[in-house]
């Protein structure tokens, strides 16, 4: 006699209560369950739909706001695979594709963040592993409450160590991103994580169950009782105060195991071993299983006891949910199947045959021999619930926000007073070095870096053979998508995109991580569509598709959600690695040579917030066909050699470009931007860059007939940095507050 | 006119920079041979390379699994009879662990990992892997490592000065804590060295600070094509 709930009990024990309300369903959709089913659910396919059917895996409450990105996408030639899939891919050319993709994994990692930030980076890697890539480069975008909070030194040590610890041992260069501090954040951090990997076109795999009689292959790690509910519990509600109970939530990461795992699946690719593979990753089994046999040509049969476990004790509904890290689902041909455990075994990498893919349409899984899940695997992948969710701009707050305009604070007049603005700009957590982070990540392995930190983006050679690289760059800034959620989306963009063409790449796609809070609050989701409906008008103009990303919702702590933050990340291509162009000054005697136009455009700036911790008014005007303007007489110019250096101006101004540009190399600059020095200096207008050139003749000319303002505000050389009639101080002086800040604050 | 010299490099499970290290050789003008962790033979090659990276996942002390696998046992009895033999990083931390070198690597002092380019002294030049350098020369080579804090007890640290077997010293900042600011040691008879830096990541101005790493690479490419 046994206890489980079969199917059969299920159907015979048609009233008995079940806990889906924990689980996370609410009374419609199990409803909606019991109605697909004919009959209740059993434990395991409770457990299954609840996973499922959380925000976090179905989208339910952003999917209509997504539908932009695929419907009416810009034309683009490079795409071969869009949205949808694990991750989008891209062709770059020479027969190659590049594929790359942006996560959250931001509840964890306020729980645990060692363990979240180092799950946060396995996780995605695996999403461009299964696509048939070998990841080359991770980068990672971090917000954290008030630097010098009480709990903000917890967070960042054991996010910034998580996020190395994970990638430094899978011996993946980290390439950028960026940090950032915000009040908003303070109980509820954003560790976004971004992977790209390179695969010959002919190596794409899809994550399909195909052929019945084929074998359903589990890869990797033995699955435990970490990370049950992960996607449902953590990540799709809002904290209140029990952080603490949920850290069993949280999974724990093994970075040699993933290592193994990699090398391990990338042979079986190349030697034709496997017709569909899948990640494991939020809803561990239950959303591999269901998914791929949703998305293949018949059904799948598993046997759940074959499932190799940590805990022999685990129950079923415990192996379905299980977030344990590590595992790959590959689906095999009987033919191929004792090569691939050869293979495995090779690397030491555990596999077992857990399963087939059988004619029909039902997804079966058997414990102790009795069926406990028998389901129609697109109900629980494809058929989750849709919400449109209730949407209301918050008139009075917002309206309020928008009139309190940063035209009032008062703004430093004198040399000294501007010189003492900039130092203080430079020593405060939003903008001073990021050395401190971006030591504690591994930047050469691979030997492909062609540039990382503190460059505007990262660039990434695709192998020895070859000169062709790619470029990314991943931004966000929510103040200004506060301020106005539409207009910050694509600043936000723009500004990926920007970082992207100063390096000398062609800006192709885009990949996206949307930190927002409450979708069941309206004016959340207001904020949400906005968002999108930027994303997806930017990303139009600008002629980058989105290829994928992350919603993650719920980032708020009672009732205060974070500042609406869309990171974006911005995928470029350079044909010659070569021609990269730096975002340092490299040599003296180079005119210094501002490209874009500057207006009074400080509202929602890192000036407003530092000085005066204000926030208010409205963000710079979003000028999409100057971006694409400049971005285009950038490439001309690194194509033609003619930029010795190029830095994109925004958080910051013109002021932050230069102190950056003259500290990386040590190169300082003399610079003449008149009378009205103040917004010359910290006005961050989009769609302007700082580039020095031995040749400032064929500059200008270049910008001109790209329609690009341009001038020459003056020359690079010398140990300091000096702005006419203003002020002048020397690199060293420049250096130590830029550099004290964070190691003062975090050890 | 010598066939092309061979210079092994060892993959173990976890070893990350095996491609970069073989990439080295290459560029040094040599042919560059995978030996695999779990096979007990060197493949006849004229030198051997132990990789940076995290054998076995470096779980339970850095380098401490890996000198118990087929191919490190090898390499000890060929290195004890005079086989060139390179340990870059957790290759460093092998060869300490097997007995090849003395001393140990533990946890950076400021307990973060470190990446950061670093500025070295080439200390002796009478060893197989640098006899290309100048000895005071200052070289640029990327460091990247959480456990490089070279320690060993008083006599021998007094030994290793002594006989001029510190063959790299950290210079402008000292990355981890290590004695005596020690990146890079050699045995006596001058065919075995251990370093924290990555030469293999100074090869090319455009994926590294400085080509100041090749050198290691060519020493004993040279020395082996004129015997």
């Amino acid at each position: 006699m046994t206890d489980t709930d079969t199917v059969e009990v299920a159907a015979a024990t048609p009233d008995k209560p079940q806990p889906f309300a924990e689980l996370g369903l609410k009374d419609d959709e199990y409803a909606e369950v019991r109605e697909i089913l004919g009959r209740r659910p059993t434990d395991g396919e409770l457990a299954m739909y609840s996973v499922m059917w959380s925000e976090h895996c179905s989208y339910k409450s952003s999917k209509v706001h997504l539908r932009q990105f695929a419907e009416n996408p810009p034309h683009s030639d490079a795409m071969l695979v869009g949205m949808g899939e694990n991750a989008g891919v891209v062709d770059v050319g020479d027969g190659l594709a590049v594929t790359f993709k942006v996560e959250s994994h931001n509840h964890p990692s306020y729980v645990e963040p060692y363990q979240g930030a180092a799950t946060g980076v396995g996780g995605i890697v695996r999403d461009i592993l299964t696509m048939g890539a070998r990841p080359i480069a991770v980068m990672d975008s971090l917000r954290f409450g008030e630097a010098g909070a009480p709990d903000t030194k917890r967070l960042v040590s054991g996010v910034v160590a998580g996020v190395g610890g994970y990638g430094n041992c899978l011996g993946l260069p980290n390439i950028g991103g960026e940090v950032g501090f915000d009040p908003t954040y303070a109980g509820n951090p954003l560790v976004n994580a971004l992977c790209v990997g390179v695969l010959p076109h002919e190596r794409l795999q899809l994550a399909r169950a195909e052929g019945a009689g084929n074998l359903v292959l589990l890869i990797g790690a033995l699955t435990g009782r970490d990370g049950i509910g992960g996607a449902s519990v953590l990540a799709s509600a809002t904290f209140e105060t029990e952080g603490e109970t949920k850290r069993p939530s949280v999974q724990v990461g093994d970075p040699f195991a993933e290592k193994i795992l990699i090398e391990c699946c990338l042979e079986l690719f190349d030697r034709g071993l496997v017709a569909g593979i899948q990640d494991l990753g939020a809803a561990g089994l239950s959303c591999a299983f269901a998914e791929t046999a949703a998305h293949g040509d018949g059904g799948m049969s598993v046997d759940l006891d074959l499932v190799p476990l940590r805990e022999a004790s685990m129950l079923p509904v415990e192996i379905l949910m299980s977030e344990s890290q590590e595992r790959m689902l590959a689906i095999v041909a009987p033919e191929s199947v004792d090569e691939a455990l050869a293979l495995c075994a090779k690397w030491g990498a555990l596999a077992t045959v857990v399963g087939r893919v059988t004619e029909g349409d039902r997804l079966v899984i058997k414990w102790h021999g009795e069926t406990i899940v028998d389901v129609e695997p697109g109900s629980l992948a494809d058929d989750g619930p849709v919400y449109h969710r209730p949407l209301a701009r918050p008139d009075a707050e917002q309206d309020a926000l928008t009139a309190d305009s940063s035209a009032h604070l008062a703004r430093p007049a004198s040399g000294d007073e501007l010189l003492q603005t900039l130092l203080r700009l430079v020593a405060s957590p939003e903008l001073c070095s990021r050395r401190w982070v971006t030591e504690q990540y591994d930047r050469y392995v691979i030997g492909g870096t062609v540039l990382a930190m503190p460059h505007d983006g990262g660039v990434v050679r695709l192998g020895d053979e070859t000169t062709r690289g790619i470029a990314l760059s991943l931004d966000g800034n929510g103040r200004f998508a506060k301020l106005d959620p539409y207009a910050g989306a694509q600043l936000n963009l723009a500004e990926a995109y920007r970082n992207v063409a100063c390096t000398g790449a062609r800006p192709l796609a885009i990949s996206d991580c949307l930190n927002f809070g409450s979708p069941e609050d309206p004016a959340v989701m207001w904020q949400f569509a906005e968002a999108t409906r930027g994303l997806a008008e930017g990303c139009r103009a600008l002629g980058t598709p989105v290829t994928g990303g992350n919603v993650s919702f719920y980032n708020q702590t009672g009732a205060t959600a974070i500042n609406p933050t869309p990171v974006i990340g911005v995928l470029g291509v350079i044909e010659d690695v070569r021609r990269r162009v730096p975002s340092g000054f490299v040599a003296p005697g180079h005119k210094v040579v501002l490209l874009g136009e500057t207006a009074d455009e400080l509202d929602g700036s890192a000036w407003a917030w530092v000085v005066h911790r204000h926030l208010g008014g409205r963000p710079p005007a979003v000028r999409l066909d100057a971006e694409r303007a400049l971005a285009g007489l950038l490439l001309d110019a690194a194509d033609g050699a003619l930029l010795s250096s190029a830095h994109d101006l925004s958080e910051g101004g013109l002021a932050q470009a230069l102190v950056e540009a003259c500290l990386i190399e040590g190169v300082g600059a003399q610079v003449d931007i008149g009378s009205e020095a103040f917004v010359e200096l910290f006005s961050e207008s989009a769609a302007r860059a700082l580039v020095a050139t031995a040749d400032d003749a064929a500059v200008l000319a270049l910008a001109a007939t790209h329609g690009v303002p341009a001038r020459v505000i003056g020359e690079t050389g010398g140990a300091v940095f000096s702005v006419a009639d203003a002020f002048e101080i020397g690199l060293a002086e420049l250096r130590e507050p830029f550099e004290a800040t964070l190691p003062a604050l975090f050890g | 006119m010598p066939a092309t010299t061979r210079v092994g490099v060892v993959t173990f499970p976890g070893s990350l920079d095996d491609r970069d290290a073989a990439r080295a050789v290459r560029a040094a003008g040599a042919e560059a041979i995978s030996l695999w962790h779990g096979d007990a033979t060197l493949q006849g090659v004229d030198a051997v390379v132990l990789p940076g990276g995290f054998s076995y996942g470096d779980y339970l002390r850095a380098g401490a699994i890996a000198r118990f696998s087929p191919v490190v046992a090898e390499i000890v009895a060929a290195a004890n009879q005079g086989l060139p033999v390179l340990g870059i990083c957790n290759g460093f931390q092998v060869l300490c662990e097997a007995g090849l070198l003395p001393g140990a690597l533990i946890r950076n002092a400021g307990l973060h990992f470190v990446c950061r380019d670093q500025q070295l002294r080439v200390e002796s030049t009478t060893s197989r892997w640098t006899s290309h350098y100048s000895r005071g020369t200052e070289v640029v080579i990327p460091v990247k490592h959480g456990e490089g804090r070279y320690v060993a007890d008083a006599a021998t640290i007094e030994q290793l000065e002594r006989d001029g077997l510190v063959t790299f010293r950290y210079i402008g900042g000292n990355p981890n804590g290590a004695l005596n600011d020690i990146a890079g040691i050699r045995n006596s008879a001058g065919n075995v060295v251990g370093l924290m830096p990555h030469p293999e990541h100074a090869i090319d101005g455009l994926t590294g600070p400085s080509v100041d790493g090749l050198a290691m690479f060519s020493s004993v490419i040279g020395d082996l094509v004129a015997a």
